[in-house]
């Protein structure tokens, strides 16, 4: 699958909910939808592209969230970069643990380090942090300060 | 539900590079469930890069495994050098192919010689580790260390690996040659081998693919994925090989795919000592001025599977975000798949064969009694069932 192709076989189906769409290289595509259309866009990808969901990566933006799925194609080496937006301090997005089994992990790891909530998630019980950590301190969100141990 | 006993791995022990929490519910001597449990020794490392500069970061991300730890600078610097678009010098690509294919034989060796002591074969862990000392003292004459080499940097590698560095390796490949074989024959037509990994711990092919799982573990089900031939870097589309797989999805296929990927990197690495001796000499490192605003995606065909690295960059001399993912954070999940249904016997053994970074001889196992709380077996006694269940075996043939 050469980044073109796979544009047109989404362009078709996403219509105007594939927000951008751009080839970085030959090997590694970034596109965007919008956060309803997640769902969809991951299907298409995992299901009908027949690709492999490798990991996501959350970061803290200008006014929210970002998350990118990372999609890898084995037969071509193609990597699909799948970016959505989450706007707010109150981040929410659908799970993807219902389409494919592997992003229970990682949805669980980005939902307890930026405290993104995943909705519709099978699991929910604490995976990476401590039992005693306080609810609502998530350390990987900028404005996360350490607070000092009282004496 | 009846009375289920809670098996306790972990949570962690200092030695483990991945340090790991399993829950094992068992319902007498089977295994009716497993549920995973992660950082206890989380280290922050992808927070700390963000305080460094890109060239710090390949020594940070070397530290991220110890028995694998040029994998993450291998993915790190695929990853950071594809913003730029940067062209690698030939010699630095055969280099960096080297040391990758160095590493998983020792890597693949100390598996096999761990595996080896989880059944009640000490010899086979005394062969294995010891077949695999060479290989750590190669890496000591081309890096100085013999694990943790820092040969990775931006544009290149940082040392070279002269005419008579190649005539050393390539003594030390004829030497390890004959081992393998050995090892092979030792692995592959012992009875009590096979009656102990086949038919254990089976991932089907459609197990992978729900859990993508990658490495070893997915091409012993017969899932053919290789990073090193899907999305080729370093010298690995300069090189003759073939990806190694198996159909059959247990134990023992898991075995005959990394024994057999072994005597794999030893051609490639040959190849690559040849490539280098055509190539002349020349540069190892190309110049690369900024890293411009951007992101970037890269990852490495590791021991145990793929590690993927992603980067975003906004053109200072440090990363704004950086996700690390090691292969384990996807292969470990199919132990809901591999483990339930077997015996508390058979445990050890499956777990170990998605080889997850266990780079300790021994980890903090305890059975509790769920009715009375009372500590009934240890991790020692855990091993010691599975080597006893060999022994039972070796008397029956």
């Amino acid at each position: 699958m050469d980044p073109q192709n796979l544009q047109s076989a989404l362009s078709g189906k996403l219509g105007k909910s594939l927000l951008d769409y751009r080839v970085l290289n030959d090997k590694r595509v970034l596109m965007q939808v919008p956060k309803e259309h997640l769902i969809e866009a991951a299907s298409l990808l995992y299901q009908n592209q027949r690709m492999r969901f490798i990991t996501a990566s959350a970061m803290e933006v200008v006014g929210g969230y970002e998350i990118i799925y990372h999609f890898s194609d084995d037969s071509s080496g193609l990597i699909v970069n799948l970016k959505v937006a989450l706007e707010g301090e109150k981040a929410q997005v659908e799970s993807l643990a219902p389409v494919f089994k592997s992003a229970e992990w990682i949805e669980r790891e980005i939902g307890e380090l930026f405290g993104i909530e995943f909705l519709n998630t099978p699991h929910k019980e604490r995976f990476l942090l401590a039992e005693d950590w306080e609810a609502g301190q998530f350390p990987l969100r900028r404005s996360f300060k350490k607070k000092l141990e009282k004496n | 539900m009846g009375k289920r006993a809670l098996i306790s791995i972990g949570p962690y022990h200092p030695l483990q590079d991945e340090p790991e929490f399993f829950k094992l519910y068992c319902d007498g001597e089977t295994v009716t469930e497993v549920v995973w449990e992660a950082g206890y020794n989380h280290r922050g490392i992808e927070k700390i890069s963000e305080s460094k500069t890109f060239e710090q970061v390949f020594f940070l991300v070397e530290r991220i495994c110890g028995i694998c730890s040029t994998s993450h600078p291998f993915a790190y610097a695929n990853c950071l050098e594809s913003i730029p678009a940067v062209e690698i010098p030939l010699r630095a690509r055969y280099i960096r192919s080297i040391v990758g294919e160095l590493e998983r034989i020792e890597s693949h060796l100390l598996w096999a010689g761990l595996a080896g002591h989880f059944l009640g074969y000490n010899t086979v862990f005394m062969w294995a580790w010891k077949y695999r000392e060479p290989i750590l003292d190669m890496f000591e004459i081309i890096s100085g260390n013999r694990n943790n080499y820092a040969m990775f940097t931006l544009g290149g590698v940082r040392r070279d690996i002269d005419d008579e560095k190649i005539a050393q390796i390539g003594k030390v490949l004829d030497d390890l040659m004959p081992k393998l074989e050995l090892l092979k024959g030792a692995v592959m037509d012992d009875p009590v081998i096979h009656a102990r990994t086949k038919g254990i711990g089976v991932l089907s092919r459609e197990d992978i693919l729900e859990y993508n799982a990658v490495g070893p573990t997915a091409r012993a089900s017969g899932v053919d994925i290789d990073v090193r031939r899907d999305d080729p870097y370093a010298a690995y589309d300069l090189v003759d090989w073939k990806v190694i797989t198996a159909q059959t999805g247990d134990v023992f296929a898991k075995l005959e795919v990394r024994i057999l990927e072994m005597c794999e990197s030893v051609s490639i690495i040959r190849q690559c000592l040849d490539g280098l001796k055509k190539a002349g000499k020349g540069e190892i490192k190309a110049k690369v001025k900024d890293i411009p605003p951007g992101m970037g995606v890269g990852h490495h065909e590791a021991p145990r599977g793929e590690v993927f690295h992603f980067l975003k960059t906004d053109g200072s001399n440090s990363p704004v975000r950086h996700k690390v993912r090691a292969p384990s954070f996807v292969n470990i999940p199919t132990f809901r798949k591999s483990c339930v249904g077997q015996t508390i016997s058979d445990a050890a053994i499956t777990l170990a064969a998605v080889d997850p970074c266990y780079c300790c001889t021994e980890r903090v196992i305890n059975v509790y009694d769920r009715a009375s709380g009372r500590k009934t077996m240890t991790g020692r006694d855990l091993i010691r069932l599975s080597q006893e269940k060999t022994e039972r075996l070796k008397k029956g043939m």
